[in-house]
């Protein structure tokens, strides 16, 4: 079983054999195949094509992020468990509209009752106005308010500025965290999805026009309050994270490379963090429940239960 | 009578009808998952490590894999197995490539299950009788394989084992 390796120095990755060799003016470093199940590279990388042929050989995927820990996008490897007869599955549900809203919907259900965990915020009219939305747009307004509300608590939990969401680039330290903590969430469900059947282009809530792993984005509301906000208010209550650990200029914010090292860590943990499965009665990690969570995704579009976004706190640690 | 030209199933299909029919719709909807399990791990290992001084290039007829062939007597079909826990299962799959290779007009003698772990042989033949059961085995695996969702669970202890636990019961 592999693990998860987060490259946070820069230098060069290459094959060498059967393993991953990195190297850089002060260390060099061998990792053997069989050890990764997934890369995220958050720093520059000189790499080359032998290398990305044993990634595809060993089915693993690699996501990478700039020297901002800017997502750049994911080397995906060839699918090896696609199948047909989901994807028609899959496109059937977007293309009837009772069945989109159903899943649009679902993954902003999640979300919601996700982030009540986190931020105690009454729902109650959230979920409301979801059951009368009647399309996608109207989802979307629902979250955003929702949205709004949560961002709102977070400066309250945590004692720092937020004002307003802004991405492109991120303007105060709390949006350069929620831009690097979704951008991680994003990539580590992508990386699940890898693992199923299920096509990563075809989505609910957001179009799967939109140039982009879509499902993934749907599937990350879910986990989006537990694995990134949830996880800023507990490293900057910690004080885990601080000033000093950001990059400020002018118009933008990001994580120095310390801070995001220390984010890094943080989160591996949090995914490696077990909580008791009531219906496999046995502990999952937090990863293993992403996945259980697109297993489930796909019952739903098999014809055999009903999707119902995971509670995250209603599991017991 | 089955239309056995046109025979398109790979050997575990057939073992997984007597595992599991829910397997069998699953796996042949191209459902299927990343197998982490250390079992999965444990048998990969074995099929590359048992057995390295035997041709295993093999010759592979599509849609059915063997692990491996001898000679005696017509060719001798051998499959390697890390565990006699399903061996019904087992002796169905070796029958089939009998079965499928014989249709084919290939001269086969016998086949033979090996469980290196527990350094068990085990002959199977394909007897008289066995075609007729081979067509009910055809006919039962269309009929599962046309079902529009997939069969129920099955709860039994092997699940546990399965590459699907996590899927059917999570």
């Amino acid at each position: 079983m592999g693990e998860v390796y987060y490259i946070t120095t820069s230098g060069t990755l290459r094959r060498d054999e059967n393993t991953i060799l990195f190297e850089n003016q002060d260390i060099k470093k061998k990792i053997p195949i069989e050890n990764v199940s997934e890369l995220f590279i958050v720093t520059e990388v000189s790499t080359n094509t032998k290398f990305f042929s044993l990634l595809s050989e060993y089915d693993i995927v690699a996501h990478f992020f700039n020297y901002y820990g800017y997502y750049i996008g994911s080397f995906y490897p060839r699918e090896s468990k696609l199948s047909g007869h989901l994807i028609i599955k899959q496109v059937e549900h977007y293309l009837d509209k009772e069945q989109k809203l159903y899943l649009a919907k679902s993954f902003v259900i999640g979300s919601i009752i996700n982030s009540e965990g986190i931020y105690k915020i009454d729902t109650k009219e959230h979920l409301e106005a979801l059951k009368q939305a009647s399309n996608t747009q109207e989802i979307m307004q629902v979250e955003g308010n929702f949205k709004k509300l949560c961002y709102k608590a977070l400066e309250e939990l945590t004692g720092w500025d937020f004002e307003a969401r802004t991405k492109r680039p991120p303007q105060n330290p709390l949006n350069a965290l929620i831009s690097f903590g979704n951008s991680l969430v994003y990539a580590k469900v992508l990386g699940e999805i890898y693992h199923t059947p299920l096509n990563s282009t075809v989505s609910y809530l957001h179009e799967p026009s939109e140039k982009r792993h879509s499902l993934s984005l749907d599937m990350a509301e879910v986990f989006k309050p537990i694995l990134s906000e949830g996880l800023i208010i507990e490293l900057l209550k910690s004080k885990a994270i601080t000033e000093k650990d950001f990059l400020e200029e002018a118009e933008y914010c990001y994580l120095n490379a310390e801070g995001r090292k220390k984010f890094l860590r943080a989160f591996d943990d949090l995914l490696k963090s077990t909580v008791y499965h009531p219906k496999l009665k046995r502990n999952v990690s937090l990863k293993t429940l992403i996945r259980l969570e697109l297993y489930k995704l796909v019952k739903h579009l098999t014809g055999e239960e009903y999707y119902l976004p995971v509670n995250y706190h209603s599991l017991k640690r | 009578m089955y239309n056995t030209s046109e025979l398109r199933f790979k050997g575990t299909q057939v073992a997984y009808y007597l595992i599991c029919h829910r397997k069998l719709w699953l796996f042949t909807k191209g459902i299927s998952f990343e197998d982490e399990s250390d079992y999965v791990e444990l048998g990969k290992l074995l099929d590359d490590t048992s057995f390295s001084r035997e041709n295993k290039e093999g010759v592979s007829y599509e849609p059915v894999s063997i692990d491996f062939f001898s000679t005696e007597n017509g060719l001798v079909v051998h499959e390697i197995k890390h565990s006699s826990a399903l061996e019904p299962a087992h002796i169905l799959q070796v029958k089939y490539y009998i079965y499928y290779l014989r249709q084919k007009g290939i001269k086969v003698s016998h086949g033979i299950i090996h469980y290196p772990k527990s350094k068990k042989l085990l002959k199977v033949e394909l007897e008289e009788q066995d075609n007729e059961l081979m067509q009910e085995v055809f006919k039962n695996m269309d009929n599962i394989i046309k079902k529009d969702k997939p069969p129920e669970v099955i709860n039994k202890a092997y699940c546990k084992k399965c590459a699907y636990w996590e899927y059917c019961y999570g």
